[in-house]
């Protein structure tokens, strides 16, 4: 029996008509030919997350990132008029990679006037011109005009910083994003720059991950033994509904109950948490950022249920936020390193804490997360070999997996397409925008 | 005259043995919890659970931004129990069942 109202169609699924419901291929998770497809249809056409403006504090302030699935690094700068732009990060005079410390392939940030070139010391302007050559009048034909940095998209949503290394990307962010550039707008990211930062290289396709995110079916079974005797057994007995689904194609969001914060009996939860008031769903009292849910964005709690405790948006290909009731926020990235392979990334994001208490409660917050991160990120590994096996070649997936049924779809639209499809087969002419 | 070398306030000083969990960063909390045997954490629980209220309560009277040594020891010995509440509570184990060769890297983590 259906704790929480389905669709009138029956189920969350059918309610997107051309879905399906039938067993699933995962092919698309192992397959090489399949996943350089990926990485020219969806990752060098759309726009990724690179990290948050608190990263660049002033006028100078950088950070690279590296894309080996592109074969491409990246250089972030803020420039003198406060705008956030990105560059490949090339020497335009030999190729030198021009921002790295120690070791070229590592990731690296920092605060400078000028980026100057290791090698042979040509340096740059913050708007990515050539300032400088060494030497200059040694050169043959010199156009400084024509040397700058070559530059790649950029823009910021939310205080969110994006690139696509399309040189002229199909949609601008926001209309990449919609309609949850919109709908999510005005949630106090801002205020929430208590931040700690993990990542781990995970031998599993990058989807992989993404479908154990956008599911809570696994939660009762694979973390029972992360709750209290008495609750893991009464979960275990109920399973796991969301309270909605929704496709925003090619994005997507599940909304969950919580009420473990605080807990209406404190037998509920570990004696710990009861000390710490904190959990898996963050601290137990809420910041005054957040003191409200009258003020969350429209997207948010969709259901309006009194239960509410979680919204997982995939704003695609590769970025989930993760907004919690209690009032902190989670991100998740996977970058694609191989078919069996990708590197997760992860931040958890709280309002700083105005004294011990409360930033005891973030650190076992994030405990408690890495607790769980592990056990999925391992039982990842598990699968992928499998289904490499072949041994099984197609899968089933239930109403609760709606959401994993529907991004590897989403890839395979894109890929078909070889970019942004104009329409998804599953979804109503109005939101195909038809 | 004997110099002073406790690390925790005077009203803590029962936690003294504990000490050397007061560890700055979350992978020196981690690697601890991962060196300790259940024992060992057992009885770090066991002596520091019952503290937990008090300790928060003397760490809340400074500012954060700008505690003092042993009070600063205090609240990175919490987050250490933080780590070791896992293994004691639920685990049975230092490590999380099944999570075999996983393991996170640290990029960023809010100072103290």
């Amino acid at each position: 029996m259906a704790h929480f109202p389905k669709p009138a169609e029956g189920s969350w699924t059918e309610h997107y008509p051309g879905l399906g419901t039938g067993p699933v291929s995962y092919k698309d998770s192992y397959d090489p030919d399949y996943w350089q497809q990926e990485i020219n249809a969806i990752f060098k056409k759309e726009w990724l997350c690179v990290g948050r403006v608190e990263r660049l504090g002033r006028a100078g302030s950088y950070f690279t990132r590296e894309f080996p699935w592109a074969k491409r690094s990246i250089l972030v700068v803020k420039d003198r008029q406060g705008t956030v732009r990105a560059f490949y990060n090339v020497c335009r005079h030999r190729g030198n990679k021009l921002v790295w410390d120690d070791y070229p392939n590592e990731e690296t940030s920092g605060v400078c006037r000028q980026l100057t070139c290791k090698y042979h010391g040509w340096r740059y302007d913050l708007d990515g011109s050539l300032a400088f050559i060494q030497q200059e009048s040694e050169f043959f034909d010199v156009d400084k005009d024509s040397l700058g940095l070559v530059p790649v998209a950029c823009d910021v949503w939310e205080g969110f910083i994006f690139v696509n290394l399309d040189p002229e990307p199909q949609q601008t962010l926001a209309e990449a994003l919609a309609p949850l550039a919109e709908g999510l707008a005005g949630y106090p990211f801002g205020e929430m720059t208590q931040t700690y930062e993990v990542r781990s290289e995970v031998n599993s396709n990058w989807k992989l991950f993404i479908d154990a995110f956008v599911e809570f079916y696994h939660a009762p079974v694979l973390h029972q033994r992360q709750a209290t005797a008495e609750e893991s057994e009464k979960l275990a007995s109920i399973g796991f509904e969301g309270l909605h689904y929704e496709l925003f194609s090619p994005h997507s969001m599940v909304s969950s109950w919580g009420g473990m914060s605080p807990p209406k009996d404190p037998r509920m939860v570990k004696p710990i948490e009861n000390l710490l008031r904190s959990g898996l769903f963050g601290p137990w009292d809420k910041p005054a950022a957040v003191n409200d849910n009258q003020d969350l964005p429209p997207l948010l709690n969709p259901s309006k249920h009194r239960a509410w405790g979680i919204d997982s948006f995939v704003l695609w290909p590769n970025f989930m936020i993760l907004f919690w009731e209690t009032g902190w926020y989670l991100t998740y990235t996977y970058w694609p390193l191989g078919p069996s392979s990708h590197l997760f990334e992860s931040t958890l994001n709280f309002v700083p804490p105005e004294n011990a208490s409360q930033r005891a409660a973030q650190e076992f917050a994030f405990s408690t997360f890495k607790e769980y991160a592990f056990q999925d990120a391992n039982t990842l590994e598990a699968t992928q070999t499998m289904i490499e096996s072949e041994v099984v070649d197609t899968f089933m997936l239930n109403d609760q997996e709606i959401l994993c049924r529907h991004h590897h779809a989403a890839v395979r639209e894109q890929v078909k397409a070889g970019g942004r499809p104009a329409s998804y087969p599953w979804m109503p002419a109005s939101a195909n925008g038809d | 005259m004997m110099r002073d070398t406790s690390q925790l306030p005077a009203g803590f000083a029962d936690l003294e043995p504990f000490a050397n969990w007061a560890l700055d960063t979350w992978r020196e909390r981690y690697e601890k919890r991962l060196d300790s045997t259940m024992a060992e954490m057992q009885a770090f629980y066991d002596a520091t659970m019952p503290r937990l209220a008090e300790i928060l309560e003397y760490c809340d009277a400074f500012d954060l931004n700008d505690l003092p040594d042993d009070a600063r020891n205090l609240l990175l010995l919490t987050f250490s129990l933080c780590e070791a509440s896992f293994p004691v509570e639920a685990w049975r184990q230092p490590r999380v069942p099944d999570s075999g060769s996983a393991d996170l890297e640290m990029v960023r983590e809010p100072p103290l």
